[in-house]
């Protein structure tokens, strides 16, 4: 009945280590001497590093350290420069957007203007980060559907930050710098706007969430459960499929009358986990800009029941004409 | 038929947990065994049963139909069928579909060979499903606080759950459980991608290597964690998330009823920050 269930890698063989496949002409060369750890091979590879820092990728992390420190520094002024009060209210604290006054104009620097600086310099070092990503997969000769996939999350990203507080005329609108209020953020924009839940495109980007999350765990089991068949060499099986490919499909044909490819599962997979930010940026683009409630939307268009309202009848600002 | 051009050396006898040989054939695609049976039985009853409940309802409307558990009042008895019965034994029917696709998975996984890595993952969702609608209900003393069956009403369950405790983004267990979700998705879209690019290199170029998908991570983050390990990982971040979005729901209510929010004052009122 015992028998072995790939979960650790027992027996760690250890050879020279590897730098790398060679760099195309033009790059600049990698960075540090790789080296083992032993725990990091009981799960995957051992070996961490070299890493490639480049032009794009040494201005990417000038850019993402600044903002960084600038959010810090700005949380520590908020606290009165107390380092001590700055860890025990760390997830309180925030750099927040300007306030609604001030529009989409430039603010003091107090007043949200380190924030439009922030934001910025933030984007810069995402953008910076796309760009190496799409570059590296080129210099090495593969397709760049990793970059493709960062895109996707990027769009999410601006949709927050960038274009939804410009549809909306305001700053204010954008999402702030910290852990708790971020998650404020969230919370208001959800009550403010009739639910996110009757948004149907957050509905679509919460089955994506949850279905590559799902598709992960199915994709992740399966390898391992034909890790004896060797499985996981994924590649190899996608270009002449072996016995691990054929028992994977056949195990998910037979439990449930269909299956993917070695190949076709990465595509699932991949769309599963792009579609998931791409849906979800359409729904928080239209929520406040096209869709003032989508409670009230969602009851036009027969989706949800109009639930009885308890007394005294609440009037949603939004239809007499309020604006916050 | 029905059968892949390589399947039909793999159709073979055994590895059955209950019944023998007596269930051991195909249909189609699918095996059935034992447990396929029951599957059957489950998921037919409890789907008539939803389909019952739907035409004692009060609308077709695929969005709006619900099933509702019982009230608060009934406490952990049986209701009657049309106040909540009918979730109840839909309830039954839903967690024995599920047990007997985990267990016909095992049998699955044993004829072929393989690992019982995916009925094991699979029984991490279904304790999920016990978690909602079983244990935390139990914990609390009334089926009432179970989800309803419906599109939008079990929505609306999670919103008012949700409020019941303030903001429910402040419950640590669902901070924890959220940021793996995401951070199995963003695993999921790494693999795919890195897969794909490594076999769709481009018009005349030669498919590449895991070599040069370890120097892609490599070059990147300093690290790849290589193509078993990435299986292990997205195995783990997937089921972890599951397990704390668990925790996450099973002390809301049984173990914490204040607001999440202010379940974090122990952190602000720590002695060592008395200086």
């Amino acid at each position: 009945m015992a028998e072995y269930q790939n979960l650790f890698t027992s027996v760690q063989p250890v050879g020279p280590l590897h730098n790398g496949i060679d760099l195309p002409r033009g790059d600049d060369k990698r960075t540090g001497t790789p080296f083992l750890v032993h725990l990091l091979g009981r799960i995957g590879n051992a070996q961490i590093g070299p890493v490639y820092l480049g032009t794009l990728g040494v201005a990417s992390l000038v850019f993402g350290i600044a903002a960084f420190n600038i959010i810090g520094f700005n949380m520590l002024a908020s606290v009165d420069w107390n380092p001590i009060q700055l860890l025990r209210q760390l997830f309180w604290l925030a750099l927040e957007p300007p306030p609604p006054a001030y529009g989409l104009s430039i603010p003091p620097l107090a007043q949200g203007g380190w924030w439009l600086i922030v934001g910025f310099m933030l984007t810069v070092s995402i953008l910076l980060w796309w760009a190496r990503t799409y570059r590296r997969a080129r210099q090495l000769g593969l397709g760049t559907h990793v970059a493709w996939a960062f895109a996707a999350a990027i769009w999410l990203y601006l949709v927050c930050g960038f274009f939804r507080p410009v549809l909306m005329g305001s700053w204010s609108e954008a999402v702030p710098f910290g852990i708790f209020p971020h998650l404020d953020w969230v919370s208001a924009i959800s009550l403010r706007y009739g639910n996110l839940f009757y948004n149907p495109f957050h509905a679509l980007s919460i089955v994506f969430l949850y279905g590559s999350v799902l598709l992960f765990a199915m994709h992740g089991a399966t390898i391992l459960a034909v890790g004896r068949y060797g499985g996981e060499r994924e590649i190899e099986q996608i270009i002449d499929r072996g016995t691990a490919s054929e028992r994977a499909g056949l195990f998910w044909r037979w439990t449930m009358g269909f299956n993917a490819s070695m190949e076709s599962i990465h595509r699932w997979a991949w769309w599963f986990a792009v579609l998931c930010p791409l849906v979800g940026g359409i729904g928080i683009l239209l929520t406040g800009t096209v869709v003032d409630n989508w409670y009230l939307w969602s009851v036009k268009h027969h989706v949800v029941p109009a639930y009885p309202l308890g007394s005294p009848v609440v009037v949603d600002p939004a239809i007499l004409g309020v604006k916050p | 038929m029905s059968m892949l051009s390589f399947e039909r050396k793999y159709r073979v006898r055994g590895g059955t947990l209950f019944g023998g040989d007596l269930f051991d054939f195909w249909v189609g695609p699918f095996y059935v065994g034992f447990f396929g049976v029951t599957t059957v039985f489950f998921a037919l009853s409890g789907t008539m049963m939803i389909l019952w409940g739907a035409a004692m309802g009060p609308t077709w409307n695929l969005w709006q139909i619900n099933i509702a558990p019982p009230d608060i009042s009934y406490g952990l008895r049986f209701a009657p069928m049309m106040e909540g019965g009918l979730w109840q034994l839909i309830t039954v029917c839903a967690i024995g579909a599920f047990v007997s696709w985990a267990l016909r998975e095992v049998e699955i996984a044993r004829k072929l060979g393989m690992g019982l890595h995916v009925p094991v993952a699979f029984g991490v969702a279904i304790l999920a499903y016990v978690s909602l609608q079983v244990i935390r209900p139990v914990l609390m003393g009334a089926w009432g606080h179970a989800f309803p069956y419906g599109i939008y009403s079990h929505l609306d369950w999670v919103s008012n759950t949700a409020y019941q405790y303030l903001h429910f983004h402040y419950n640590p267990w669902h901070m924890i459980a959220v940021t793996l979700f995401f951070a199995a998705t963003l695993a999921l879209s790494m693999h795919g991608g890195l897969v794909l690019s490594a076999t769709n290199p481009g018009k005349g170029q030669v498919v590449k290597t895991p070599e040069h998908e370890d120097t892609f991570f490599r070059d990147l983050i300093g690290y790849s964690v290589g193509t078993l390990g990435i299986h292990r990982l997205g195995l783990f971040l997937a089921l972890a998330g599951v397990w704390f979005g668990c925790v996450c729901i099973v002390v809301s209510g049984p173990f914490w009823t204040g607001a999440w929010p202010e379940w974090w004052s122990w952190w602000l009122n720590m002695p060592i920050w008395r200086t």
